[in-house]
């Protein structure tokens, strides 16, 4: 279903904003100026063992002028919309640009982009989720903690559905203006099962991904084709996936070979790749906050990130993506690239000012901020592990990997500064012996280098097995953004990866 | 801040608060209205790249509906709102309370108290003029950076947001919260070399950066010589920051009502918590006070949303200092009004700062190395912090910018980065000496939580679980 570009975002006066602002920005002599005005609405409902515990509904609007003058950036941003303050906001801007151009040394450049004048984007759903009842949101999802909670083994059950929607106006001195929409849903159920006696406890979480679809999602469908999940199914199944793990064997510390499902898979695929080809990382822009990247601009071209099976994509046009978009921040239009391609990193992720530095014909999109009140900075596009063709099912790479753990579903996550040591953990680990899952076992971790991890990649699973995943809460910049981003992935083996006992870890 | 008060402009927060609870029509209605100024400078490789100057303003209100079976709540936010828009806001939020079930943490609002003598004053604003002497010392740090083969990244921020807490039941509260941090990451030797200096502050006159720097250069230097070591078990010196992370964490895991239903560190096998159990035989407390000089956070609960550890309906309930372990021993969890009485403990609701002593202990992080016997490590930071198993509590994370060897009380070099598994509730028992309690920037949770004050700690047999080759 197609939809407009909601009318009460149109009526916010955004060109008379826009205008006032830019006209300001001229007069001042800058090279380049933009204004956006973003309307963000985010709506988070939670429940406790069925009955309400939290909910927030918010609505962010707000516009922001950027500049360069004299080769430096300036930012300035208000809430209140009326052209009047457009031109203080533009004002502010330039002050900021003066304020840096002594601690400047290197001048601000945009590579070319044509210009797109008036056009608009919608993102693919049909049902706009902010526009659901809350009640009817928490009925749903009640209904799904009783069922739960019914069954033996489960103590509790925490049920949460984070929907949102963003609206965003963009225009530049070059003449582009855009208008956009786009809407995304995660919800999110966690059994808890406890025995009384020792105090142990433990979690199953669905494994059911954030998207970029309306209220549709949570229908779901036997196949889990149309409307994106099958829902039925993974609830049914969460109680004895929970009652299996609190009496499952803790996990033998040593190495193992890994089939890991894409449930789990994409998070390291974001954390390992995804975040070490941010270029402004590579490039020491995030030094102090989400730290470097191994894999720095002199290695573009030769670095060997994995086995020869690796082929990983960026892109912001894959349909229901979180990262998924018409134009970026900077008036760039949504593109797909390669960034490693037969193991090789090829490719970086850009925005016009490091295009520009480093030679690059263009951008490729991938600077945008998390509201008005943020300055737009590199942030990740959908970073995707493509599957072979015809190549293997989870069966088949279980039995390829012979003796080893079977991973699904993320759980903890952790990486070092320059994008090196990683350990996760997951929502099960199946234990596979003989080529045959063979039971859970519980406390384990799985730790790895980066190159090491993908240069253990043996096999690739073919597009039945793919999955596109992701996240709403993706961290970075200095003040801190947050981003929604998707990462489609394969089930896939590694051979000889380090898998730790956290009881072990722990010191009992 | 502008404020002409008529339809269609932008209205004095305080006119926001009074004509919210006017319209209100239910049975109780509690209305926050925040105003934020932020500014900001952030560099990298010597040089400014980004920066900002930003104005922000938020109305919350918050209806609740007394029903056959209890009271439910709807929470609504919006930003900018102008007069003329606030009764949509308010019948939105009446709509979604009537529809809404009960909700489990509500308690009848708290009263008013009486006028709160600031509640007529205009919010705080701040702007770039707050960096008047920061930006051009730091531009004088990048040239001697510069000449000296040095590389800074960073960043520097002030922020002040003004809140008004008005509510039916006669609350009129205004709190102002000031904050700030600057932010050094240095780097030398084609960036093989790393170090990091952090610092709090509310308003940036106590911020030195030829001080910062100089330490930044001290700490490269130790660099100059890197010891191999494999991943094991060491005893390590902890700084301020460091400790500050793993408290923080320990804390927002302290929720009550999550420990009484049996799914945290905290929860006592068979029932109830471990609130009176003994954590460690050191002498240790870990506690909140809004009044701690320097650390002043809001003396009274602003609740935006409820959750495991918060209520809407506390509102405007008083905050007092806290012991949270107290002599070793686990005194107080997070508590709202509802968790406090399921529980059966005190009412300790969340307060936005913490603290941590060990009875006794003096002197300085630099002292305290000095005093080390034989050879332990020295931490800069810890980063990338996340839950491995809530059962222990046991966290995994990175040290960054630089693992120092420490040998009979003196540097004698630099290691690699290590892989950390620890818990925090574990090694409040293993605590080996400590530091007097200073002010410090807790590295990773900068971002929200930068009221802290810790000692260093020096631990025995800290967890570098694997090596990072990050440098």
């Amino acid at each position: 279903m197609s939809h407009e570009i909601d009318s009460e975002f149109g009526d916010l006066g955004l060109q008379e904003l826009s205008a006032a602002a830019l006209a300001r920005c001229v007069e001042l002599g800058v090279e380049h100026a933009d204004v956006r005005v973003e309307r963000n609405r985010s709506q988070h409902l939670r429940l406790r063992d069925g009955r309400p515990e939290g909910s927030s509904d918010g609505e962010d609007t707000g516009f922001a002028v950027r500049v360069v003058h004299d080769g430096s950036w300036g930012f300035a941003a208000s809430v209140d919309l009326h052209p009047g303050e457009a031109v203080r906001v533009a004002e502010q801007a330039v002050a900021m640009a003066r304020l840096s151009r002594p601690l400047s040394t290197e001048r601000v450049e945009l590579a070319p982009e044509p210009v797109y004048a008036g056009v608009t984007y919608v993102s693919s759903y049909e049902i706009d989720p902010t526009l659901v009842p809350e009640a009817e949101k928490a009925a749903l999802l009640a209904q799904w903690s009783r069922d739960l909670l019914a069954a033996d083994g489960v103590d509790h059950v925490d049920a949460s559905v984070h929907a949102v929607k963003e609206n965003t106006y963009y225009a530049d001195t070059a003449g582009t203006s855009t208008t956009q929409q786009r809407v995304r849903i995660h919800p999110d159920i966690t059994v808890v099962g406890i025995d009384a006696d020792s105090g142990a406890f433990d979690t199953m979480r669905t494994i059911a991904p954030p998207t970029g679809r309306g209220w549709e999602y949570m229908a779901g469908s036997p196949s889990g084709a149309d409307s994106g999940w099958d829902w039925a199914a993974e609830l049914a199944e969460l109680p004895e996936l929970l009652r299996e793990r609190l009496v499952a064997p803790s996990v033998e510390a040593g190495r193992y070979n890994l089939v890991i499902h894409p449930s789990n898979l994409w998070l390291t695929l974001h954390e390992s790749v995804g975040h070490a080809t941010e270029l402004d990382r590579a490039l020491g822009y995030e030094a102090n906050y989400a730290g470097t990247s191994f894999a720095t601009f002199d290695k573009l071209g030769s670095l060997r990130y994995g086995s020869d099976l690796m082929h990983v994509t960026g892109d912001r046009l894959v349909e229901h993506g979180l990262s998924t978009v018409g134009f970026d921040d900077e008036g760039v239009a949504a593109q797909r690239w390669d960034i490693i391609s037969g193991g090789v990193l090829v490719g970086y992720q850009l925005d016009r000012n490091m295009a520009s530095h480093k030679g690059f014909a263009r951008s490729n999109g991938c600077a945008f901020a998390d509201s008005a009140m943020h300055v737009p900075i590199q942030r990740m596009p959908n970073v995707s592990l493509q599957p072979v063709e015809g190549g293997p099912g989870v069966a088949e790479l279980v039995q390829d990997a012979g003796d080893g753990l079977y991973v699904v579903g993320d759980k903890s996550w952790s990486i070092d500064m320059q994008r090196y040591n990683f350990q996760f953990t997951a929502q099960r680990f199946y234990r596979i012996r003989g080529g045959k899952l063979a039971g859970q076992v519980k406390d384990a971790a799985y730790q790895a280098n980066t190159t090491d991890f993908w240069g253990s990649m043996a096999a690739v699973g073919g597009p039945a097995t793919y999955l596109l995943a992701g996240a709403f809460n993706c961290g970075k910049g200095q003040p801190g953004q947050v981003a929604a981003v998707s990462h489609g992935a394969p089930a896939a083996l590694f051979r000889g990866i380090n898998v730790l006992n956290t009881v072990a870890e722990a010191g009992r | 801040m502008t404020a002409t008060g008529s339809a269609g402009a932008a209205a004095r927060p305080q006119e926001l608060v009074e004509r919210a609870l006017s319209l209100s029509r239910t049975d109780g209605c509690l209305v926050l209205a925040e105003e934020t100024s932020s500014t900001n400078l952030r560099w990298a490789g010597n040089t400014l790249t980004t920066n900002g100057e930003m104005r922000g303003r938020s109305l919350t209100v918050i209806a609740t509906v007394a029903g056959a079976t209890g009271t439910s709540s709807g929470v609504l936010s919006r930003s900018n709102v102008r007069l003329d828009e606030i009764e949509a806001v308010v019948r939105a939020a009446e709509a979604a309370a009537v529809a809404a079930e009960a909700a489990e943490d509500a308690r009848p609002l708290v009263a008013g108290t009486g006028d709160d003598a600031h509640w007529a004053d205009d919010p705080a604003v701040t702007t770039s003029a707050v960096f008047g002497a920061f930006a051009p010392a730091l531009g004088a740090a990048f040239e001697r950076a510069r000449s000296q083969g040095r590389e800074l990244f960073g960043f520097a921020e002030h922020d002040v947001s003004t809140t008004y807490l008005g509510s039916s039941a006669g609350l009129r509260l205004r709190h102002v919260q000031p904050g700030g941090r600057a932010e050094i990451t240095g780097k030398s030797h084609a960036r093989t070399r790393s170090t990091f200096v952090g610092q709090a502050t509310t308003d940036f006159t106590d911020v030195d950066v030829d001080q910062l720097d100089a330490e930044v250069v001290r700490r490269l230097g130790w660099a100059a010589r890197t010891i191999e070591l494999a991943p094991g078990r060491y005893d390590t010196v902890l700084p301020p920051t460091a400790v500050a992370d793993l408290m923080i964490y320990l804390y927002w895991s302290a929720s009550a009502r999550e420990a009484h239903d049996g799914r945290t560190v905290f929860s006592k096998p068979g029932g109830g918590t471990r609130v009176g159990e003994r954590l460690s035989e050191v002498p240790v407390r870990l506690w909140s006070d809004p009044a701690a000089p320097g650390l002043d956070c809001s003396p009274f609960v602003l609740a935006t949303a409820s959750g495991p550890a918060s209520s809407v309906f506390d509102n405007g309930l008083r905050l007092s200092p806290t012991d949270w372990v107290a002599d070793g021993t686990l005194s107080a969890l997070l508590q709202t009004r509802a968790s406090a009485e399921l529980t059966a403990l005190p009412l300790t609701p969340a307060v936005d700062n913490l603290l941590l002593e060990v009875s006794g202990s003096t002197g300085s992080t630099d002292d305290l190395v000095a005093a080390t016997p034989g050879r332990a490590l020295l931490l800069t930071c810890l980063w990338y912090i996340r839950e491995v198993d809530p059962q222990t509590l046991l966290l995994t994370g990175l040290t960054r910018d630089g693992v120092h060897v420490v040998e009979d009380g003196e540097v004698i070099g630099t290691a690699t980065n290590f892989r950390f598994n620890e818990s925090p509730v574990d090694l409040m028992g293993r605590i080996q000496a400590a530091s007097d309690t200073q002010r410090c920037l807790p590295r990773e949770w900068g971002d929200y939580f930068t009221r802290a004050s810790m000692p260093a700690l020096r631990v025995e047999g800290f967890n570098m679980s694997t090596v990072s080759p990050a440098s």
